[in-house]
Order: structure tokens, then C-alpha cells, then sequence
């Protein structure tokens, strides 16, 4: 399995560590509903198919992805930067590579 | 059901092996049963065998996507053990230990039970300390236990690389003597044998694509051969338990899928009499008894249903086993393959009535699902016959996450890759 790194062109998958399921969002910590948390640090939807996850390139340039890759065949139909960088893609230098 | 024994295989070699019966039969699908156990792997067909022994109720069936013990049963690297630290934990573990031994006569099958031992290596004064604590965890529930010193461990095993200049020195280990292995095709198939000579319709080739509600309730089964009523509906089906529920309506789960890979050589003459797990790393290695190393290591911690893994695992593996066993590294690998774990928030199990009336999960095995096949399934039956959990299977509910009673054996957090 290779990720193509929005930074650093395609790279083998020895190079990132995975950080989970993409699509949770941690709830507003004024939130005092237990549910909200509960399902923030523990529950996940655990798809077969197309999964959004994060990726953190930590043999590399250290960004976080946000990858979308399917759980069953392993093959990968997008990668972007996450966090502070969403968006920034196309500006870096492996875009195209 | 033909009982085997000396005198039935003595017959049955006389007239040249014609008149062995089938171990089970293949019924149809009949329009309803009392229960209905969805899965039939060793985790199902543990919980039919001992549903019809231990509550009575035999008017039950198996239903299993495809043949029997082609998940998980069959694709695990056989170990059976009940080292833990963790109370809850021990106390199930051990059951399913105790319930091991007993097993072949029990079922009268041989399942190749044997207690050969599982070691665990300590490569830092810090470990075996951690080895020791663990230990004197186990034998206050009564639990086998020795912390060996560096000289027997080499006398126990030795083809480890004991040299000074080791890159991992080996000061010790932690010994489960009663611990083991079995022979994980030969467990499938003794509780399918068993639970069919009680009654049990085990039906294969029979996927469940979708669950019958009537007010709120699972009242059955839809499924490619027809729908099958039932009053109880118990889910084992490991990796997959994430789509089957999703079929019932329940979205999230506290689990996520992912794939282990297993390895095993090319046969060579009996070298290692035990189970021997690496403590630098994550590795666990035995020999089967056609001569075979069996061996495995990490998951390859990303969500997967593909029942196959990614190459730097294989080469992760391969570095362990010939830093611990260097005769390992002249040796030809056979094959490897992959399975799909239901790997839990906090790395153990749950075997729970719910999470919808009618309805009874057992889930979230982690790489540990095969040693608790039987008390898995001796649990699982009582919760479902019961509607209560034993007390051995109270700690494993669902909602302990949300009650905040997590069983992290290994501290590791909520994180399934890390367990």
C-alpha cells in the first residue's frame, strides 16, 4: 500500500502512522452530555468500503492526511492535507508528483 | 451420532474406512427456531454446543455465510493461554483453560489439546519485574505461573539466541506450563459434531441479510435461503460484526476491523516444544505437529476487511523471529494469510445481551478470540438462555465504555490498534 503524500509524492505505507477514523469530531468541551464523549472516544462507524481516515506522515514531512481509502480492497481515491493545511493541497510540492 | 473411539477406528479400518458417517448433517433451513446463533465459526458453534448441553435448549440453528470455520477458527496461530493481569479477565480466561482440558473427551473429538507451555520473553530488568507482577496476578486467582531465570529459559528453548552481544538479551521469562495449543480446524469441527448430535441445525452457505422487528424487537432473521424466525438472536461473527448490526439498525460500535496476518515455514524435524512469545517486540511462535513454525506478530493497524495484510508486517515479522531464533532465518516460508479482527476500544471482548431486545452480541476478540472459544461460547449461551450475563461475562457488557469500566489489559487506551 502506498499513500501519496500531498507534500512528499507517493510514499510506502512504512512511512506514516495511522490515526483513525477521520470523520469524528471531538464535542465542545462546555458539552456536559456523557453521550456525545462517549461516542467521541469509543464508538465508530467501522465501514467496509470507502473509510475517511487520518494518516500522520511521520517518516516524512510529519503533516497530517486526511486519506479516503477503501477498507476492503485497500485502494486509496483521495488524499488531503488535515488540520491548519486543509485546502492547501494543490500548493504543495508532491501535488502531481 | 457414531462415537468414535480405538474400537470404532479398528472397525472402520476392517472394512476399509466405507462406512464413516458424516460428522453433521446439512438440514434446510426450517421456518423457526427457539434461538438462532448468527456465525459459524468456533464462537457460534461453541454457544449452540453448549446451549443444547448446559440449558436445554436444542431447537436451535447455526447460520453461516460460508462453510464452516472459514473466518477466524481456521486462520489463527492456535495458542491457548490464561496469562492475564487483569481479575476479570483471569477468571474468564481460566474458565475457558479448565474448560480446554476437559475438551476432547467432552466432545468426544480430538481437538490435539496440548499443554506444552507458553513462555514469555523478558529482555529488560524492567519487564521482568512487569513478568513477576503479572505472575503473582495470575496466581492469586490460582492460576499456573513461574518466573524462569536466564539459564532455564536456554535450557527450555534452545534455539534462542542467548549470546551476550544479543540485540535483545533474553534475562528471563514468564511460564504458563498448563498453557498451550490446540488444533484450531478440529475445535470447529468437534462442536460442530457435538452440537449437531444434540439437535442443532448447522446451515452453511446461509448469509443473514437482514434482521425481522416487530415492536422495537429482533424477532428473526432474513437470510439468502429464506427468513427463519427466532425469539433470540445471537451475533458471533468477529470481524464483521460491525455490518451485520448495521443490518439491525445499530450504526456505531466500539469496535473497528482489522486484519492480523499469520506465517507458517516449510515443515522441518521438532526443534521448539513450547510457545514462545518475543518480549522486544510482538511475536508469537510455535511448531505444529506436522513440523510446521507457526508464527505471528502485529495487526496491521489500520481498519481492514481485506482478508490479507500489507508487506512491511511480513518484513516486521520476519526481522523478530530471526533476531530471536536465528535457525529460523535459513528456513523457507510456506504461506501466510490473513484474518479480520474485531478489534475493541479497550482490547477485550464483549458478550452482552442487546444492544436491542431479542438481540445478543458477542464481539470485540481482538487477536485473543481463539483460547476463549469455549468459555465464549459457555457464556454466551447462558447469557442468551438466561437473559443475564454469568458472572464471568458481567464485566464484558456493552455499556461499560459509556458506565466508564474499560478492561485495558494493556493501558494502551482507546485506541484498537494499539491492543
Amino acid at each position: 500500500m502506498r499513500i501519496h503524500c500531498p507534500c512528499c509524492g507517493p510514499r510506502g505505507v512504512a512511512e506514516f502512522s495511522y490515526g483513525g477514523d477521520g470523520t469524528i469530531r471531538r464535542p465542545d468541551l462546555a458539552v456536559t452530555d456523557t453521550d456525545a464523549h462517549v461516542a467521541y472516544v469509543y464508538e465508530r462507524e467501522n465501514p467496509r468500503g470507502p473509510h475517511v481516515e487520518l494518516w500522520h506522515h511521520i517518516g516524512g514531512c510529519r503533516h497530517w492526511l486526511r486519506v479516503t481509502r477503501d477498507t476492503l480492497t485497500h485502494e486509496i481515491s483521495s488524499v488531503e492535507m488535515a488540520g491548519r493545511f486543509a485546502g492547501d493541497a494543490a500548493r504543495m510540492p508532491g501535488a502531481g508528483a | 451420532m457414531q462415537k468414535y473411539s480405538a474400537l470404532s477406528l479398528l472397525r472402520n479400518a476392517l472394512s476399509g474406512h466405507r462406512d464413516w458417517q458424516p460428522a453433521w448433517r446439512k438440514p434446510d433451513p426450517k421456518p423457526a427456531y427457539d434461538a438462532i446463533i448468527v456465525g459459524g465459526g468456533g464462537h457460534g458453534l461453541s454457544t449452540a454446543y453448549y446451549l443444547a448441553k448446559e440449558h436445554g435448549l436444542t431447537n436451535i440453528a447455526v447460520l453461516e455465510k460460508g462453510w464452516l470455520g472459514s473466518g477466524n477458527i481456521g486462520r489463527n496461530t492456535t495458542i491457548v493461554r490464561s496469562n492475564y493481569m487483569l481479575p476479570d479477565n483471569n477468571r474468564f480466561y481460566e474458565w475457558s483453560m479448565k474448560l480446554w482440558e476437559g475438551l476432547s473427551l467432552d466432545l468426544n473429538y480430538n481437538v490435539m489439546f496440548s499443554q506444552r507451555g507458553v513462555l514469555n520473553l523478558a529482555h529488560t530488568p524492567s519487564q521482568l519485574d512487569d513478568y513477576a507482577r503479572r505472575g503473582n496476578s495470575m496466581r492469586l486467582e490460582g492460576i499456573d505461573a513461574e518466573l524462569l531465570g536466564r539459564e532455564e529459559v536456554a535450557r527450555m528453548v534452545p534455539g534462542l539466541d542467548m549470546s551476550p552481544s544479543a540485540r535483545f538479551p533474553v534475562l528471563g521469562g514468564l511460564l504458563q506450563p498448563r498453557a498451550g495449543t490446540a488444533r484450531h480446524d478440529a475445535v470447529a469441527w468437534g462442536y460442530a459434531r457435538a452440537a449437531d448430535a444434540r439437535g442443532v441445525d448447522i446451515i452453511e452457505n446461509c448469509e443473514v441479510t437482514g434482521f425481522l422487528r416487530e415492536g422495537g424487537r429482533i424477532v428473526g432473521v432474513e437470510t439468502t435461503r429464506g427468513e427463519i424466525r427466532a425469539p433470540k438472536v445471537g451475533v458471533a461473527v468477529a470481524g464483521s460484526t460491525s455490518q451485520v448490526l448495521r443490518l439491525a439498525g445499530i450504526e456505531r460500535l466500539p469496535i473497528e476491523s482489522h486484519v492480523l496476518q499469520a506465517f507458517v515455514s516449510e515443515p522441518v524435524k521438532p526443534i521448539l516444544d513450547c510457545v514462545v512469545t518475543f518480549g522486544a517486540g510482538h511475536l508469537y511462535i510455535s511448531q505444529s505437529d506436522k513440523g510446521g513454525l507457526v508464527f505471528g506478530g502485529d495487526i496491521d493497524k489500520y481498519n481492514s476487511y481485506a482478508q490479507r495484510g500489507n508487506l512491511p508486517v511480513v518484513e516486521h515479522v520476519m526481522s523478530e523471529v530471526s533476531v530471536m531464533l536465528p535457525f529460523v532465518s535459513r528456513l523457507r516460508l510456506l504461506r501466510n494469510w490473513g484474518g479480520i479482527m474485531d478489534m475493541s476500544m479497550d482490547g477485550s471482548p464483549i458478550i452482552t445481551t442487546g444492544p436491542l431486545p431479542g438481540l445478543y452480541l458477542n464481539a470485540g476478540w481482538c487477536y485473543g478470540g481463539f483460547k476463549a472459544t469455549p468459555a465464549s461460547g459457555w457464556c454466551f449461551a447462558w447469557t442468551m438462555a438466561r437473559d443475564e450475563p454469568h458472572p464471568l461475562n458481567a464485566p464484558f457488557t456493552l455499556d461499560r465504555f459509556q458506565r466508564g469500566y474499560v478492561l485495558d489489559e494493556r493501558g494502551a487506551g482507546p485506541y484498537p490498534k494499539m491492543h
